[in-house]
């Protein structure tokens, strides 16, 4: 939003004034979207807000504040969004240039994989992510030590390959966005110390394709890294080698699935396969294949640096670490946040995200994107972490947080998620391809006012068919925005088919019917 | 470019259809952008695309953003060129060029409007938004002379992305590439209106 145009006039106006003792950097994300574009001051800890290109006034505070006369600005020290955060995949976004491997490098970058290739084996790397209780971080949690120990044991005659899932197909989650696009180093160094730990040498980032500074960025320090020996075919002077590559996505949710993203490697149409075999055994071109998360990667040089032990101690039992979320929707400090795991919703929301606006009332927090949940008020005090959240109805997903108020109507937002699940759907399976019309065209009638009861069991039975029988994760999950809505808010489906009533005001009562029904 | 044909082989309307077989019948379509003859050189960004990946079959969706990119969509042509060229069948060069919804077998408008309806977008209101372009292009296409209704569609065109990731910005439209956040319905419809 012009940050460019912030940068030169500040760069500008600050050598205007001759202060020899003020460096104006461009730095990755700060982390308080709502209120960009974004200016720190770290030493003097202010935040300047909302100041655009067009804002004058706040580049006169900002210089006036470098001058010694501190003017306007947010003080950031004690703030609760900034305190109750800890930092462990963001703890260089806001710090570094993106676009600057000596930044990388001068704060501490490829460390971890220069000690991985000089000093350890590659079983002592995997032993090392199994013993931090890292779990994936693009949904499904599943422990990220155990899937290297299955994709290291491979033989893999042909060769092994490293994949980072950077599809982020969430609709309101861009945290991976961020750690791409503020610190693209640590992505590829984690996916090499990986490489090492499996025995793979060549790497693909798959990128969605409506992220193209991510991928420019991502291009550039696979070029710096290669350039300064990191990359390439003598890492840190080895004789590991490790290539990675680009490659885009081209707008298909169902590419997040690995055996659709493998697919769409390989030049294909996205479809998804039946599992078993798992990509960690037959994947990339039938090779054994480690598939993983922008946001796992990025965990990956911290816990090499700073050992298994550092980071088990940080979260709940069964979920170790930190998570990035992007708390988006009707909070106020909408943005990018890292928190340990177990912090509760009522403390994200309400002490990070500084609650709702004043005179709305909160009614839910959706998790997890279109395969997620809505949680209500009663489960505010609910500690943030895989188990809690599949429990109740939701899941972590890839940290996607949307906050709803009291003008939301749910039956709604089931629709909203269904009609995305309709549209994104590959179409290979009957289960999915027909059951998610099927369930969208009945929560359409029911915003329309013009269901009935009959239709409520219907949707029900066919929400549990789609999910059972449904071939992969994008059928499976998307009755869970029906399950969950119906748990917590079953009153406001009964409001719309026996009464006709939407109690949020929202849903158009009476509406026709949307003439070619279809993909829009 | 698609015909809807009954069992008998005849051509039938799309409604009354029981079971319609779509016989597609890949035309070729209007000249791409940027070829005024049988210049060989519009090849050039394509060729040197698929140099760089090895002519694998794999490059394909690689090379199809970059033709995207050159020409503005993917003509029949086009797909015939790369497939020949990396070694994939006609017909799977058309099944990926349709399945992915970032590529466009027609031509775009003059200008664009992509609306993003992500979860934030939707709940701030990216519903209004599209709705107040479609009234400006219909309010458009009305005004306009019974020889011009063409030039109306070819204008800008409406399009909806899901989520482009600038969430606290909602609801976000990009037009013509530069992205706006904070959007009024009529915010957008005046900036759609002054293109």
């Amino acid at each position: 939003m012009g940050s460019r145009q912030v940068y030169e006039a500040l760069e500008a106006e600050v050598a205007a004034t001759g202060l020899d003792d003020v460096a104006v950097r461009r730095v990755g994300c700060l982390g308080l979207c709502a209120s960009g574009p974004l200016v720190a001051v770290p030493e003097l800890e202010t935040l300047f807000e909302g100041a655009g290109p067009g804002n004058s006034g706040a580049r006169e505070d900002i210089v006036s504040t470098l001058k010694g006369e501190p003017r306007g600005g947010r003080p950031m020290a004690g703030d609760p969004f900034f305190s109750r955060q800890v930092k462990v995949v963001l703890e260089r976004c806001g710090r570094v240039d993106p676009e600057s491997i000596d930044d990388y490098l001068e704060s501490g970058g490829y460390e971890a994989l220069a000690k991985v290739v000089a000093s350890m084996s590659p079983d002592e790397v995997t032993s090392e992510v199994v013993k931090s209780g890292l779990r994936g971080r693009g949904g499904a949690g599943y422990p990220t030590g155990l899937k290297w120990r299955t994709v290291a044991k491979e033989a893999g005659p042909a060769g092994k390959f490293v994949v980072c899932n950077a599809d982020e197909g969430d609709p309101g989650a861009f945290m991976d966005r961020s750690v791409m696009e503020s610190t693209p180093h640590q992505v590829l160094e984690g996916m090499a110390i990986a490489g090492y730990a499996v025995g793979a040498n060549r790497g693909y980032v798959y990128v969605r394709a409506e992220y193209p500074l991510a991928a420019e960025r991502l291009a550039l320090a696979i070029r710096q890294a290669e350039q300064r020996g990191y990359l390439g075919a003598r890492v840190a002077g080895t004789r590991f080698s490790f290539h990675v590559e680009l490659r885009m996505g081209a707008g298909a949710y169902v590419c997040g699935e690995e055996t659709a993203l493998i697919a769409s490697v390989q030049g294909e149409r996205g479809t998804p396969k039946p599992r078993p075999p798992y990509p960690a055994a037959s994947g990339l071109w039938g090779c054994p294949t480690l598939i993983n998360n922008v946001e796992t990667f990025a965990n990956v040089p911290p816990i090499i640096s700073r050992g298994a032990e550092w980071f088990s101690s940080i979260g709940t039992e069964r979920s170790k670490g930190t998570k990035v979320f992007s708390l988006a929707g009707a909070v106020k400090n909408t943005g990018v946040i890292e928190v340990p795991m177990g912090l509760t919703l009522r403390e994200i929301v309400f002490d990070i995200g500084g609650g709702l606006a004043p005179g709305r009332r909160f009614k839910a927090v959706q998790t997890g994107g279109p395969a997620g949940g809505c949680l209500p008020e009663e489960l505010l005090d609910m500690p943030v972490d895989y188990e809690s959240l599949t429990q109740a109805g939701s899941m972590m997903g890839s940290g996607g947080m949307i906050v709803m108020d009291d003008s939301t109507c749910m039956v709604d937002v089931a629709k909203f998620f269904m009609d995305f699940c309709r549209q994104e759907s590959c179409g290979k399976c009957v289960p999915c391809r027909v059951g998610t019309h099927e369930m969208w065209r009945l929560l359409d009638r029911m915003t329309r006012g013009a269901a009935s009861r009959r239709d409520l069991e219907q949707l029900e039975s066919v929400a549990g068919m789609v999910r059972a029988m449904s071939l992969c994760g994008l059928g499976q999950g998307a009755p869970n925005p029906v399950f969950s809505t119906l748990r917590y808010f079953r009153d406001e489906y009964l409001a719309h088919v026996d009464e006709h009533v939407c109690p949020a005001e929202h849903c158009q009562m009476g509406a026709p019917e949307r003439a070619g029904v279809g993909p829009a | 470019m698609a015909s809807l044909r009954g069992a008998d082989g005849k051509q039938q309307p799309a409604k009354e259809a029981k079971w319609a077989v779509e016989v597609v019948t890949v035309e070729p379509g209007p000249p791409e952008r940027g070829r005024e003859t049988d210049d060989e050189e519009r090849w050039h960004p394509l060729d040197a695309k698929m140099c760089e990946l090895g002519y694998r079959p794999d490059a394909l969706i690689e090379v199809l953003h970059t033709a995207q990119e050159a020409f503005g969509y993917l003509g029949a042509e086009t797909l015939a060129y790369v497939g020949e060229r990396l070694g994939v069948p006609k017909s799977k060069a058309y099944g990926v060029a349709t399945f992915y919804s970032f590529f466009t077998l027609e031509p775009k408008a003059r200008h664009t409007c992509v609306v993003c309806t992500g979860t934030a977008c939707y709940l701030d209101g990216a519903a209004a938004l599209l709705s107040a372009v479609a009234d400006v292009l219909a309010a458009r296409a009305k005004a306009a002379a019974p020889g011009e209704k063409e030039a109306a569609g070819g204008w800008i065109s409406l399009e909806e992305v899901r989520c482009l990731g600038p969430c606290s910005m909602a609801p976000v439209a990009v037009v013509d590439g530069e992205v706006h956040g904070k959007l009024s319905p009529s915010g957008l419809a005046s900036l759609v209106k002054a293109l």
